[in-house]
């Protein structure tokens, strides 16, 4: 009779098989699929479309301002007109006024945002607080392969510890990766302006830099889901903690403008990196060497911290 | 061929410093054996099994499965045994054959041999016609069942079973014990299993082993275990408010007798020769008998000599045990 012993399970084997597990979860669920569409059209209508910073420098702004019709202006003039006055047409200045409110406008948003309307600026940043509340909440799934004893039947088969935290992360970064998708394409669809560098070959980029992200944050959350015995700590701790590193980052504002102290915090948040990366390759006109920073920061982020999660969950799940 | 399939020595496992689950637990398991770990809640059973499938590290003692140490050829145990544990941990959200092929995969065996096989062990646990559908819509008879067909997938040598029938209906039940007993012979197996009903380790085990609170009290084959009571057991209760365990005592071939709240134990060579000397000589001094009963021992006699405690206390705090679970599982499923 055929045995046991003939079977050698690999690592790809019980990755892929763990992880479409996972994926099967969501996939077939219409409502989850939903929320995934539904989540950035409420965050972009919210966000992107009320806080329109751009909309602030818009000449419609102006149109209250009561310019006269004519507008005298006196002086000594050497010949002067019939009744000693000069008049300018009001509505040349208010013309005039509302050229440069405008052109300042586009100067400011170009220089503090590097485009001119805010929504693609946000829209973009949108991407990056997604993929990484979508990462840190998808570790936590482990807490209920745990509780449920899923956990440890499979640690009772011969399936590589790895293949287990593996399909975990691997897990989060699709999802966060299809999101990312999501929303670009929706908010593409509401205005967001692509730059004229952008290719579909730059959507690897934005892969790249999602993925870099998830690995090393879902890692340190699988490990940190793992090891407390409740499961509200790690969402207690997730929502300390995104707050602060949404706004300490370049996602919403940029971090030139922040007081001294929360830039030293915004530049060594991982997420300003990808959001930045993120923007060079859709929105901004691509500045390679910016592109290059941002990735050696994101990899380094990724391999200190994945490393860090994975030695201790596989400890934690090899005791 | 290994003859002792399992051994432990000195197994044990402290939790949190302080909490004793598991206390110097020895045994062997024979091959070909269903040996069965039978005692109350929180006796160590889940524990000890944990450690024997390499999923908890010993605090202290070895064990072997097939000969490869739990410890340090953890990966070697886990490709010969099947596991069944007490919960329900199929995926709900997975039919029962996605479930099954899951369990294949992760021990590696190709998709042309897995998706046979789970046809097979469906139709074995009899649950072909749900095959389709989610575990979620599955009954508490069928999930236990499932739980089954997954720890076969791999044909293991060595069956783990921690308490298989339990939260099961009588029916569902002995159709479960069926299907143990078929599929040992079939598989030829050895089986480990836990339980708390006294008639499955009865009528299941070739052997057991009785734990509580951590300790292995006494370990024997069931019809062994009874006959070392030596005998049946007279339980009398009599009118009157005083105590007669001396006067029973006297009682020729009483070989000894126990006052339990005013009813007395009594364990004697032969019931029906004893039991009209007893009445004989408590109505020679002027007691009224007013209840009497002669039972052949059965486990639970066993049980109560060893513990000191009947097992059927604690069947009630089970079942809360088991909503319970229940209770966390659907709430995830929310
Ligand atoms: N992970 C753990 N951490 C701390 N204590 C534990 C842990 N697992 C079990 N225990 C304790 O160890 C003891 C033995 O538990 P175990 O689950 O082995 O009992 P059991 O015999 O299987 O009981 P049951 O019939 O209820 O399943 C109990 O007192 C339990 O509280
Ligand atoms: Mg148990």
């Amino acid at each position: 009779m055929s045995r046991a012993n003939e079977y050698h399970p690999s690592l790809l084997r019980g990755l892929w098989a763990l992880t479409v597990r996972e994926l099967k979860k969501w996939l077939n669920d219409p409502v989850m699929l939903l929320m995934l569409v539904i989540q950035p059209l409420i965050w972009m209508g919210l966000l992107g479309k009320s806080m329109n910073l751009g909309a602030m420098f818009s000449a419609s702004n102006l149109g209250n301002i009561e310019v006269p019709e004519k507008i005298p202006i006196p002086g000594n003039y050497v010949t002067p007109p019939a009744n000693g006055i000069i008049y300018v047409s009001g509505i040349m200045v208010s013309q005039i006024i509302q050229q440069m409110v405008s052109d300042i406008g586009g100067n400011v948003m170009r220089n503090v945002f590097g485009v001119t309307d805010y929504f693609s600026y946000m829209s973009i940043g949108m991407i990056s607080m997604i993929v990484m509340t979508t990462t840190m909440f998808s570790g936590m799934s482990i807490v209920w392969d745990r509780r449920l004893g899923f956990l440890d039947k499979v640690l009772s088969t011969p399936v590589p510890r790895g293949a287990i935290i593996f399909s975990k992360v691997l897990n989060a970064t699709l999802r966060a990766m299809l999101q990312a998708t999501i929303i670009l394409a929706l908010a593409t669809i509401f205005g967001l302006q692509l730059s004229q560098s952008f290719t579909l070959l730059n959507m690897f980029g934005v892969y790249a830099a999602i993925f870099l992200l998830s690995v090393g944050l879902s890692s340190v959350f699988l490990a940190f889901s793992l090891r407390s015995t409740k499961l509200e700590r790690p969402m207690q701790f997730v929502s300390l903690i995104t707050m602060p590193l949404m706004f300490a980052s370049n996602t919403l504002f940029p971090i030139t403008l922040m007081p001294g102290w929360l830039q030293a915090v915004a530049y060594v948040n991982p997420l300003s990196y990808m959001t930045d990366a993120l923007r060079q390759l859709t929105i901004l006109t691509l500045d390679v060497s910016k592109l290059i920073t941002d990735f050696i920061y994101l990899g380094f982020f990724a391999a200190v911290l994945s490393s860090i999660g994975i030695m201790l969950s596989w400890r934690y799940l090899s005791k | 061929m290994v003859e002792e399939v399992i051994v432990a020595r000195g197994l044990t496992k402290v939790f949190n410093r302080n909490l004793v689950a598991v206390d110097h637990v020895s045994f062997s398991v024979k091959h070909g054996e269903i040996f069965g770990f039978l005692g109350p809640n929180g006796a160590g059973k889940t524990t000890t099994i944990n450690m024997l499938i390499t999923v908890l590290r010993p605090t202290e003692g070895t064990a072997t499965v097939l000969g490869y140490d739990v410890v340090k050829q953890a990966n070697e145990v886990r490709r010969v045994i099947g596991v069944v544990p007490q919960e329900y941990t199929a995926d709900e959200d997975l039919t029962g054959y996605e479930n099954i092929i899951l369990c294949a995969d992760l021990y590696g065996i190709p998709r042309e041999v897995s998706k046979k096989r789970a046809v097979e062990l469906l139709e074995l646990v009899e649950l072909t016609g749900f095959k389709d559908k989610k575990v979620e819509t599955y009954s508490g008879g069928m999930r236990r069942r499932l739980e089954l067909a997954c720890g076969l997938v791999n044909r293991p040598r060595v069956l783990f079973l921690d308490e298989p029938t339990l939260g099961l209906d009588v029916q569902t039940r002995a159709a479960t014990w069926n299907y143990i007993e078929r599929l040992k012979e079939e598989y030829d197996m050895t089986i480990f299993m836990t339980t708390h009903y006294l008639e499955e380790a009865d009528t299941l085990c070739d052997r057991i082993a009785i734990i509580d609170y951590g300790k292995i009290i006494v370990t024997g084959d069931p019809e062994e275990l009874k006959h070392s009571l030596g005998g049946d057991i007279i339980t009398i209760s009599v009118k009157e408010d005083a105590d007669i365990s001396d006067l029973i005592r006297s009682v020729e071939n009483v070989k000894e007798v126990r006052n339990e709240n005013g009813s007395y134990r009594i364990k004697v060579e032969s019931g029906e020769v004893t039991a009209p000397l007893v009445i004989e000589a408590l109505r020679r001094n002027g007691y009224t008998v007013t209840r009497l009963s002669l039972t052949e021992p059965t486990l639970n006699e066993v049980y109560l000599e060893y513990t000191g405690r009947s097992m059927r206390d604690t069947e009630e705090s089970k079942e809360a045990f088991r909503s319970q679970r229940l209770t966390i599982r659907r709430a995830r499923a929310r």
